[in-house]
């Protein structure tokens, strides 16, 4: 790092850091053993959240340089704020963190694959639901062309990590370009109506993970639910916020809160926690800005995740029935720490007839995904989800649930990486439920003919 | 900054992945939990055995550099903070249980084993290790012994001494020795296994403890007495004691600390009351429920407005968990919370709990008070900001003050954090100036370099330098 760089990192630490924030770790030690980092390092200081809090604010005080190190600590962070629920003193590590980040990101060169990453994806890809379609739909020519074939067995995957490399074997079949962009804006219910709510698609369930945004969409009426789905609506900006790039993510933002206003309902449902977690700090995203700060705080306080939702609405009581199998249950960080919702999905799995639920050793402890985290950080997430397959194999579980897109396919990655794709399945909460709810009353499974049509 | 040759000895011996001196490496290691003191080191070593302790402390001692031994780093009295540089070990890689004896109670560990871990291990097989600081789930043995941590069950179970049958240690010469044993008596030479337990690493490096299980006790009740004012539920202590009934866990929260907690851990409080106690027994069945039955009454006595029994045993577990997180969770109103622990023979608590109110008062100083009541060891805690130097003057006097009123009671200036940097000046209250000089003289028999933990516990006039206060 050269010491023009280092000067600009600093100074941007001393203008973004919340020093009140930083000021309020008490440096209790108290997160300690809950961070996946922490552990996994073997217990290193520089790379637990007291450490990471402890290097930001010897930055912003002069006590320390940036540095190369002090960097990696900040990269190597999963940002799944396991620190922050554990924490008596209240101090948001997500805040402190986003602001870290941006701080160096906003003033720093990054590796010339990160930065492909995040140049691509972050501005041209996800704020766009079109190309995102394009994009995935890319993939799903790929796929299906026959390319993906060839490429496996040329090996052109190998130029990439190894998780890149898996995770390709594992991406779902993604549907074709013409389905993703068919889809209704305003739905009925199938029951009796008791609430009206608005859907965020959110930008990757969107499109590969279109048959889930369906299913939740189904269950949602199942539940006696009327559904709109504002055309306007674009990506959360998690993965904008979490990675130094605020502006951009406000600007997102600002969007929604617009294209949800008009929807009027009594809540905005999410099925990503990854996603639903950022949409509930709008609030602070926008803290600053007058104008936008009220819209902000009524939007907030309508999002609720699917699973919360449905509790709400008493849907565990209903009738819901799976061949006999063992589930167990993979916490989203950000559906957990974000948005504390964590009894829900646990409560809907265990009233589902033959299903056996069994909690898997540290469920809540992430599972090594996070946002693009398994890419960047390829080394470090491996190693923290060989952690979670041993868990997973203790629980003897045919089907481990998850509810958010990065866990699912990290938990696909899991199963692929340890060779048992022939007895044991990651599946997203919703597509279970909707599953258990069909067979349970006798209908016909809306999620094989959709596959089945969108697959023509 | 090490010199080059000095870190290249260091990683022949421990290997190059066991030694970080880059800038992240060594501000993670330059504070504790302790308030408003930081200092860096030069380096960070991290030793996989006893040998290679030795041969570290042996370089150390031939070159005059410091060591500070560190568990967990959340001492609350600047006992880890490298005030004069240095090397700071760690036992990231001496974290084993080396053996469990189901025949003589014991077990043996590596110092860098969690005290939870050691805790939970001794339940799975019917066994119980008594002392629970309140930040058990984190904090290292090493580190327990070397501060005599006490903890919720001081009152019924004594403190982490009580536990530590024998030790191995490595003296500041590099030599290696062993003290006590699995031996219920044993009076063979000086007992330098009391010595050694709360040195805080001034004396030499713990390389292996062996420690002390009893049976675990049958069943346990718990129980929250509420108060409309602070002398009542001190009163209550004392009262408790009086009747010789010696509960495991005896603990006072007054109204501000108590709504903090509840702000945190949302178990549903009694935030309505000025004082609380927090009262558990354990024991056989039926005099568990006899004490119980006494502790209610006296309560009621005391004036405690309501006692509510947990009935469950998660909520008893909770309770108990809640009352750990008090003094990080009272940092939730103000940026800087400092926390001592004067104690005083227990008859005194309302006379203590009072001056501390008239001190706070006049000082115009906000102190919220918690601690382990039942025996004697409070937790006055004040919330201040480290930015406001004119406060933290006045919060400096009230401490001061709090400190001479407890020894005049017949009590200490601390009961379980230990000295460190933080309590230094205030030893000689104490101990008395005799009292000191006996000490330094034991330091420099053993650490004639003084190189382990300078600047800690006792000012030895040469080595002192003061951290950077920040
Ligand atoms: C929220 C909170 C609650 C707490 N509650 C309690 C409580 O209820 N009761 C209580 O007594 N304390 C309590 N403490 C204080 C602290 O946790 C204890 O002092 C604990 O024993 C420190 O353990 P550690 O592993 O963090 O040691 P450290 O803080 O790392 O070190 C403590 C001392 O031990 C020395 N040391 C560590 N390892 C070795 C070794 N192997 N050889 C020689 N010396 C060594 C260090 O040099 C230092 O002097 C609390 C602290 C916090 C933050
Ligand atoms: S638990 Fe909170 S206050 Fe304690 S060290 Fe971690 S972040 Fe700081
Ligand atoms: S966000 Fe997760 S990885 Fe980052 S410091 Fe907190 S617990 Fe550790």
């Amino acid at each position: 790092m050269n010491t023009a760089e280092k000067q600009r990192i600093q100074a941007a630490f001393k203008e973004k850091m919340d020093y009140d924030e930083l000021m309020n770790c008490t440096r209790c030690g108290f997160c300690l053993p809950s961070c996946p980092t922490y552990i996994e390092t073997g217990r290193d200081e520089v790379h637990s959240p007291r450490g990471r809090i402890a290097l930001m604010k010897g930055l912003v005080d002069g006590v320390i340089e940036p540095s190369d190190e002090v960097k990696k600590s900040i990269d190597m962070c999963l940002g799944c704020r396991a620190c922050e629920t554990v924490c008596p003193s209240g101090v948001k590590f997500g805040r402190l963190l986003e602001q870290a980040r941006d701080a160096i990101y906003q003033s720093n060169k990054q590796s010339l694959p990160e930065k492909m990453l995040r140049g691509t994806f972050f501005n041209h890809v996800f704020p766009f639901q079109n190309r995102m379609i394009g994009l995935t739909g890319l993939l799903g020519f790929y796929q299906r062309s026959g390319a993906q074939k060839l490429a496996r067995s040329i090996g052109v995957m190998k130029l990439f990590p190894e998780s890149m490399q898996a995770m390709e074997k594992v991406l779902p079949q993604v549907p074709k370009k013409k389905t993703m962009k068919n889809r209704p804006q305003h739905v009925q219910p199938l029951a009796k109506k008791k609430k009206k709510v608005a859907f965020f698609t959110g930008c990757l369930m969107d499109t590969i993970f279109m048959q889930t945004n369906d299913a939740t969409i189904k269950l949602l009426q199942y539940a006696g639910c009327e559904i709109v789905i504002p055309k306007t609506q674009n990506c959360c900006g998690a993965l904008h916020g979490h990675s130094g790039e605020v502006a951009k993510a406000k600007e997102m933002a600002k969007k929604n809160i617009v294209a949800f206003e008009e929807a009027q309902v009594d809540y905005i449902i999410t099925n990503a926690g990854g996603c639903g977690a950022f949409l509930v700090e709008y609030d602070h995203l926008l803290r600053d800005d007058p104008e936008w700060k009220e819209r902000a705080e009524a939007f907030c306080r309508k999002i609720k995740d699917i699973t919360a939702v449905l509790v709400e609405l008493n849907f565990h009581k209903q009738a819901l029935s799976m061949p006999d199998q063992i589930v167990t249950y993979q916490d989203s960080c950000h559906l957990k720490n974000g948005q504390k919702t964590f009894m829900e999905p646990r409560q809907l799995l265990e009233s589902i007839d033959n299903v056996t639920y069994v909690e898997m050793k540290d469920a809540s402890r992430c599972c090594g995904s996070a946002g693009i985290y398994n890419i960047v950080q390829s080394e470090m997430s491996m190693q923290i989800l060989d952690y979670k397959m041993v868990q997973a194999q203790q629980t003897k579980a045919k089907t481990i649930v998850t509810a958010n897109p990065g866990c699912l396919l990290q938990m696909k990655l899991g199963i692929e990486r340890e060779g048992l794709s022939d007895q044991m399945q990651a599946v997203h909460i919703v597509d279970f439920l909707l599953e258990a709810y069909e067979n349970a009353n006798g209908i016909v499974s809306s999620q094989k003919e959709a596959a089945a049509a969108g697959m023509k | 900054m090490l010199a080059k040759e000095l870190k290249a000895k260091l990683q022949d011996i421990v290997g190059a992945e066991n030694v970080e001196d880059d800038n992240a490496s060594l501000l993670a290691y330059s504070y504790d939990a302790t308030a408003r003191f930081q200092a860096m080191p030069d380096a960070m070593v991290a030793p996989r055995n006893k040998t290679e302790v030795a041969a570290i402390v042996k370089l150390c001692n031939d070159h005059r550099i410091p060591i500070i031994a560190r568990g967990s780093g959340t001492n609350l009295c600047a006992g880890t903070t490298p005030a004069s540089g240095g090397i700071v070990l760690t036992f990231k890689h001496m974290n084993r249980i080396l053996e469990i004896d189901e025949e003589n109670l014991t077990m043996t560990v590596e110092p860098g084993v969690f005290t939870k871990d050691i805790f939970d291990t001794a339940q799975e097989i019917g066994l119980f290790y008594p002392p629970d600081p309140g930040s058990m789930h984190i904090s290292q043995i090493g580190g327990n012994i070397s501060e005599n941590s006490g903890g919720l069950r001081g009152l019924k179970y004594g403190v982490t001494r009580d536990y530590v049958l024998g030790l191995e240690v490595v003296l500041p010469n590099g030599e290696i020795i062993r003290t006590g044993g699995k031996l219920a008596k044993d009076v063979a030479g000086y007992d330098l296994t009391r010595l050694f337990v709360g040195s805080e690493g001034t004396l030499g490096v713990i390389t292996e403890a062996i420690l002390k299980l009893i049976p675990q006790p049958e069943t346990k009740k718990t129980m929250l007495a509420l108060y409309h004012n602070l002398d009542a539920a001190a009163e209550t202590v004392s009262a408790i004691i009086a009747n010789r009934i010696i509960p495991a866990t005896l603990e006072f929260l007054d109204q501000a600390t108590v709504k903090v907690v509840e702000d945190f851990a949302k178990i549903g409080l009694p935030t309505e009351a000025k004082a609380v106690l927090l009262i558990e027994q354990d024991g056989a069945p039926e005099v568990v429920e006899r004490d119980a039955e006494k502790i209610v009454k006296l309560c009621k006595e005391n004036h405690a407005f309501d006692v509510q029994i947990a009935k469950t045993d998660e909520q008893a577990e909770q309770l108990m968990t809640a009352r750990r997180s008090a003094l990080s969770a009272l940092s939730r109103l103000k940026p800087t919370t400092i926390l001592e622990d004067a104690t005083v023979p227990r008859s005194q608590i309302p006379k203590m709990v009072k001056a501390i109110t008239e001190i706070a008062e006049k000082y115009q100083v906000t102190i919220c008070t918690f601690g382990h009541a039942g025996d004697g060891n409070l937790h006055p805690t004040c919330l201040t900001d480290a930015r406001n130097t004119e406060e933290i003057a006045l919060v400096e006097k009230a401490f001061a003050e709090i400190f001479e009123k407890a020894v005049a009671l017949g009590g200490t200036i601390t009961g379980e954090h230990g000295v460190g940097m933080m309590k230094l000046p205030y030893l000689h209250l104490k101990a008395g100036e005799a009292g000191i000089a006996a000490m330094q003289n034991i330091k420099k028999a053993l650490d004639p370099n003084g190189i382990m933990n300078p600047g800690k516990m006792l000012a030895i006039a040469e080595k002192e330098k003061a951290g950077d206060l920040q």
